[in-house]
This record gives C-alpha cells, sequence and structure tokens, in this order.
C-alpha cells in the first residue's frame, strides 16, 4: 500500500518535471532566436556618418541661391552629385569610397532649407560606405587577410585615420525606416515594404472578414445540416491546410493570367492572401458561433424575433470577439507570408515607395527573404534589422487578440 | 384509449371555459421514431394547464409544438392539427414570428441574454414594435417587471446584466421577457426544476397570479407542483395522452390504472 503510494508520488514528480523540461527547452529556443536576431539586427537602426566640409560652388551645382531663391524647383536638377564627389575628394585625398552614393540626398535637403548656403562651405555629417558603416559598427573580422574579408586594407587604414580624427558619429538610422529597398545597404530601407504590406492586408481584411463571416453565418445557423454541407465543412477544413504556396499558383493563374490584373500589386497580393485566410476565418468564426448557448437562440426565438434577428442581435454580438480573435491571427499569419506573393511576382526590387494598391510593391517577409539572398554584410544586418521589424508587429497583432479575447468576452 | 378519455373531458371543459388551444392527433416523428403518437388535448383561456408524465414521455415535446418551437430542430416532423383561436398554426398563412409573439416560452434553465434587465424585458416589444417612444417602452418595462414580481428588487439596478441575478430571479426575468411582448398562451417547460424551494414557491405563486389573464400550460416533472398550480392536468407516457382532466380528479380518483401507478409513485 505505502509503496504503490510512493510510486504514485513519483509518477506525479516525473510527469511535472517531463512538462517543466519541455517547457524550458522551448523557452531556450525562442530566447536563442530573438538574442541572435537582435544581435546581429540592432544595428541596422543605427547609422555612420562622416563629417565633410561641402563647398557648394554655384559653378559646379548650376544653380545661383538667388535663382533658387525665386523657383526652388532649380534643385531637382542641380549637379549636387558633382559637388559631393569634389568636397570629399578635396578634403581627403583618397580613392577609397567613403561617402554613400546617396550622401547628397542630404545635401540636397539642406540646400532646400536654406538657399543661402549656396556659395559657402559648410561642414556636414554625411552618410558613409556600407564597408565604413560595418568597419565602424566592429562588424569586420580584421584578423582576417585581405582576401578574406569584404573591406580592402586600403578602406581599414582610412576608417582607422577618420575615427581618430573624431570625424565619424553613429546616429539613429532614418533611412532604414522611411525608405525603400536600394542597392546600397546604407540606403536601403523597409517603409516600401511595410506599406506594401499594410496595403495588401487592407485588401486582405476587406475581402476575408465579411465573406468569411458570413459563410460561417450561414453554415451554422441557415444551411441544412446534409451531405452538402458535411463536404463543404470538410473542404474547408482542407483548404486551412493546403500549403500557402499553392493560393500563390492559384493566384497567379486566377487573378494574373486570366483576369489579367497588375502584376506585382497589393490588390493581387491582398485577393491570394484572402484566399489563403478565408478557411482560417470561417472556421474560427463557426467555432465562435458554436459556443454561443443554444439558450440564448431559444430565448430570442421564444419572443418571437425572426432568424435574421437571433442571429444579428444574439448570435452575432456574443460571437464577435471569438470571430475577431481568428480574424486576427489569421491576418497575423498573412502578413507573415511569404510565398504565395513570390508567385505573384510580389518580389520585384523596387525603390520608390507604393502609393497604391494597383502600384508594384513588396511585403515585408519577401523583403526579407530577398535581402537574405544578397551577400553583402550591410544587407545581412538589414535582414535582421528587417526581421526585428517584422516580430514586432506580428507580437503586437497577436497581444491585441489576446487582448481582445480577455476584453470581451462574455461569461455566463 | 386516450380519445375515450378525451371524449370523456372535452366537452365539458368546453362547457365551462373558453378553448384557446385546440390539438387533434398531433404526432411528432424523428425520423423513423414517433415520439408523440396522437395527442389530441384543448386547452382553456382561464385555466394553468400541467403536463406531467416520466422522463421522455414527450411532455415537452408536445409543449414545442405549440409555438411552433420544434421547426429549429431539423429532424423533426409534426402531423395533425394545432389550433390558437381556432386558426391552424401549421398552416402555410401562419407567420412563425407572429405565433411566437402570441404564444410566448419560458425554458427549463433561465436563459437571460447577456444584457441589462431593462434590455431583457424591452427587447421584445422592441422587435414587435409595440412600444412607441422611450417613455412608453420604460412603461412596458415596468409592468412587465411588476407582473413578473420582479420589479422591487431590480428597480434601482435596471442597467445591471440579467445575467447576474439569482437563479429564481432570472426565471421571473425571463417571464416578465414573454409577458412584455402582450401573448394570449405562455408556455413554461419546467420553468422551476433549476431553482431551489423558496425561488420555486415564488414562480408557483406568480403563475397563480398570471392565471387568468393568459392561458398557461406548464409542464413539470414534480407532482406537487402541478397539483398545487393547475386547475387542468394531462398525463403523458411514451409519447400518448393517458388521461386529461381537472387536476383534483386526476390526483384523487384516476380513472388510468397507469396513472394512478404514476402519482403514486409506482413508477416514474
Amino acid at each position: 500500500m505505502q509503496a504503490r503510494i510512493r510510486r504514485r508520488y513519483a509518477q506525479e514528480r516525473n510527469f511535472r518535471l517531463m512538462g517543466l523540461a519541455a517547457l524550458s527547452i522551448a523557452i531556450g529556443f525562442l530566447l536563442f532566436l530573438m538574442a541572435t536576431v537582435i544581435a546581429s539586427g540592432w544595428t541596422s537602426f543605427v547609422q555612420t556618418r562622416v563629417l565633410v566640409p561641402v563647398t557648394l560652388s554655384p559653378e559646379r551645382l548650376g544653380v545661383t541661391a538667388e535663382a533658387v531663391k525665386a523657383d526652388p524647383a532649380l534643385l531637382r536638377r542641380a549637379n549636387f552629385q558633382g559637388v559631393v564627389s569634389d568636397s570629399v575628394e578635396q578634403a581627403f585625398r583618397t580613392d577609397v569610397g567613403i561617402v554613400s552614393d546617396g550622401a547628397w540626398l542630404a545635401v540636397r535637403e539642406a540646400v532646400e532649407e536654406d538657399p543661402g548656403l549656396i556659395g559657402q562651405t559648410t561642414e556636414m555629417w554625411l552618410i558613409t560606405t556600407s564597408n565604413l558603416d560595418q568597419l565602424a559598427k566592429g562588424r569586420i573580422d580584421l584578423e582576417a587577410g585581405e582576401a578574406d574579408r569584404p573591406v580592402s586594407d586600403a578602406e581599414v587604414a582610412v576608417w582607422r585615420k577618420l575615427s581618430a580624427e573624431g570625424k565619424l558619429e553613429k546616429g539613429l538610422n532614418g533611412t532604414f525606416l522611411t525608405s525603400a529597398d536600394s542597392v546600397d545597404p546604407e540606403l536601403a530601407g523597409i517603409w516600401g515594404a511595410l506599406k506594401g504590406s499594410f496595403l495588401t492586408l487592407v485588401v486582405t481584411l476587406l475581402i476575408s472578414f465579411p465573406v468569411g463571416v458570413l459563410a460561417a453565418i450561414y453554415l451554422e445557423e441557415f444551411a441544412a445540416k446534409n451531405r452538402w454541407t458535411d463536404i463543404i465543412e470538410v473542404s474547408i477544413n482542407n483548404l486551412a491546410a493546403v500549403p500557402s504556396i499553392i493560393f500563390g499558383l492559384l493566384g497567379l493563374a486566377v487573378f494574373l493570367n486570366t483576369l489579367n490584373m497588375p502584376r506585382s500589386a497589393p490588390i493581387v497580393g491582398g485577393l491570394t492572401l484572402a484566399l489563403m485566410t478565408l478557411p482560417v476565418i470561417v472556421i474560427a468564426s463557426r467555432a465562435a458561433i458554436k459556443a454561443v448557448p443554444p439558450s440564448i437562440r431559444d430565448a430570442a426565438l421564444g419572443i418571437g424575433a425572426s432568424r435574421v434577428q437571433v442571429v444579428t442581435h444574439h448570435v452575432l454580438p456574443l460571437a464577435l470577439p471569438g470571430m475577431l480573435t481568428g480574424t486576427i491571427l489569421g491576418m497575423a499569419r498573412a502578413l507573415g507570408e511569404t510565398a504565395p506573393l513570390l508567385m505573384i511576382g510580389m518580389r520585384a526590387f523596387l525603390t520608390s515607395v507604393p502609393q497604391g494598391f494597383t502600384q508594384p510593391a513588396t511585403a515585408l517577409p519577401v523583403q526579407i527573404f530577398i535581402w537574405s539572398d544578397n551577400v553583402s554584410r550591410g544587407f545581412v544586418e538589414k535582414t535582421s534589422g528587417a526581421i526585428i521589424v517584422l516580430l514586432v508587429f506580428l507580437l503586437t497583432i497577436n497581444s491585441l487578440a489576446i487582448y481582445l479575447r480577455n476584453r470581451f468576452e462574455v461569461r455566463w | 384509449m386516450n380519445d375515450m378519455a378525451l371524449t370523456a373531458t372535452a366537452p365539458a371543459a368546453a362547457a365551462e371555459t373558453t378553448l384557446k388551444m385546440t390539438a387533434r392527433d398531433v404526432r411528432v416523428f424523428y425520423g423513423e421514431f414517433e415520439a408523440i403518437k396522437g395527442v389530441s388535448i384543448d386547452v382553456s383561456k382561464e385555466d394553468v394547464t400541467a403536463f406531467i408524465g416520466p422522463s421522455g414521455c414527450g411532455k415537452s415535446t408536445f409543449l414545442r409544438c405549440l409555438n411552433r418551437m420544434n421547426d429549429t430542430v431539423a429532424a423533426a416532423r409534426v402531423t395533425g392539427d394545432i389550433r390558437l383561436d381556432g386558426q391552424d398554426i401549421y398552416s402555410p398563412e401562419m407567420d412563425v414570428v407572429q405565433l411566437r409573439a402570441r404564444v410566448g416560452m419560458v425554458f427549463q434553465k433561465p436563459n437571460p441574454f447577456p444584457k441589462s434587465i431593462y434590455e431583457n424585458v424591452a427587447y421584445g416589444p422592441r422587435i414587435h414594435g409595440l412600444a412607441r417612444s422611450k417613455a412608453d417602452m420604460d412603461v412596458v418595462v415596468e409592468k412587465s417587471l411588476r407582473r413578473a414580481g420582479l420589479w422591487d428588487e431590480v428597480k434601482d439596478r435596471l442597467g445591471d446584466s440579467g445575467t447576474a441575478l439569482s437563479g429564481g430571479q432570472q426565471q421571473r426575468l425571463c417571464i416578465a421577457r414573454a409577458i412584455a411582448v402582450n401573448p394570449e398562451v405562455i408556455l413554461m417547460d419546467e420553468p422551476a426544476s433549476a431553482l431551489d424551494p423558496i425561488a420555486t414557491a415564488k414562480i408557483e405563486e406568480l403563475i397563480d397570479d398570471l392565471r387568468g389573464r393568459y392561458a398557461i400550460v406548464i409542464v413539470t416533472h414534480n407532482m406537487q407542483q402541478a397539483a398545487r398550480v393547475s386547475q387542468k392536468t394531462a398525463f403523458f407516457h411514451l409519447g400518448t395522452l393517458v388521461e386529461y382532466g381537472d387536476t383534483r380528479e386526476i390526483f384523487t380518483n384516476p380513472k388510468e390504472t397507469r396513472t394512478k401507478d404514476y402519482i403514486t409513485g409506482r413508477y416514474g
């Protein structure tokens, strides 16, 4: 008897320990993932700049301060590239690339604000090349031989000199959050991809939520329970398990090749992801509707509510939190989806931010995929940076789902 | 046999009281299974009619035929003739929503809406357009809650959730909700079976108060309850109506041996 009790206690203890071990392993993996991503990605939010005395000669620019004051549009045609390369050449006397190809944009912005700068020499902090940036961030292994690392000895020497002279500074990388993709890692940003994701998800939500909820209501509340509804139910469950790339192929065949919709556009991406999200929303909504106690329906029917009134006045409000939770989780999945978007061409290299639903765009996970293909050190960092942004959005969305569920859940 | 019982009692009932509902040869099938096997019964306007019988005898099923709540059960099929004031309630001309407004129902388990007490009562009048203004609605809500004997307990917290009330209060709220749409008949499906004895007593008093204003049909497991609240009692067994008559007669001098065995506790 005593032995049996002891054995039972031992069993319970072992079971608890095994559960605890499983949990620790899961948390360990999660922490490892977060730690690696953050460690290699946080520097993409930081940018190295170099102090350059920029001489804005009217001759080189091709415009004068007076002309610009009269017509600011002239600056769009002024030769800022030439001014910047001259100034760098003069200041550092080296063939090594120091400032980014896009550094002149900041100079133009400064002149747009104050045209009086034309004709003067002003010290400005300009974005460095990605190589100097990576050197400054300590991302380059200096122990390796020149052939084994992406930067040349000359660049290392320049970097040593500049940082010794105090001409390098690190600051918040506004470019990363505000611009679109670029061939130069120091100029590449995720705003284009973020906006593409946003436009795509708007289309997805507008289509999959109403259609999914209406389908769920019809199946649960109005459809006769027969062989046909059984077949539909099985089909919906199967659709939810179909690999997402198949939906991409479907989108390619239907929306692009048959309906001739614009390639790479958020509207097509949204439609494709809506097809993929629809079964998830239908299943979640049906579960939410099933969870409404039948006694509520009886009560409403019993005082003479019509079936539509029963649904709109009672079932829908009570099932809505569950439906919303399912929808948000479906949307989170759509946000992280890459494969179907690749199929419909949303992997184009785009240096402009999409302005509408029919313009070429890319999406955040696709941007990560594109960057991860790039061997340049600067893009390795940007890949992790974009993953951090994606994870932040996913965590926000999931927290919202949990909050909604707890906040609006009705208890009896 | 039940036809005999009917011919023995129905004309007598018709002589003293006004008929509200009549049922003739009602049968209910669940697929192949015949749950109600030809029941004929008259419900009078002035009386409380109790349906008693052992579990599974079909009394609740039959009750739910009287306001077509069985329509929601896909497998159920009803045949026979049920009339409300002489009008066939299963005819295509009968609008089921209107019917349920005229024949209200109170369920076994209190099922208030998860809304405020006020909204619970106001819901029926609102969907049927029975109150023209907020003031009208306030009057309807107060009148219904007073009739259900709940007004004094809830008048200061009409905004509270109906589900926050005690079980007995919830059931009286459900009765108020049914009364609010001015029904002619109220069907009660074991309205006190989920309640404690004190709450049960209050419900029984309430049923007695409502008698005469509405025709009331109550299904109950509890024979003492049937004896206390009803004037007419129908005894169901295995889907048939065994005996129907004055409650006092049924309990003191049952004609059928099956009735006698049941009320003396031989089975059930």
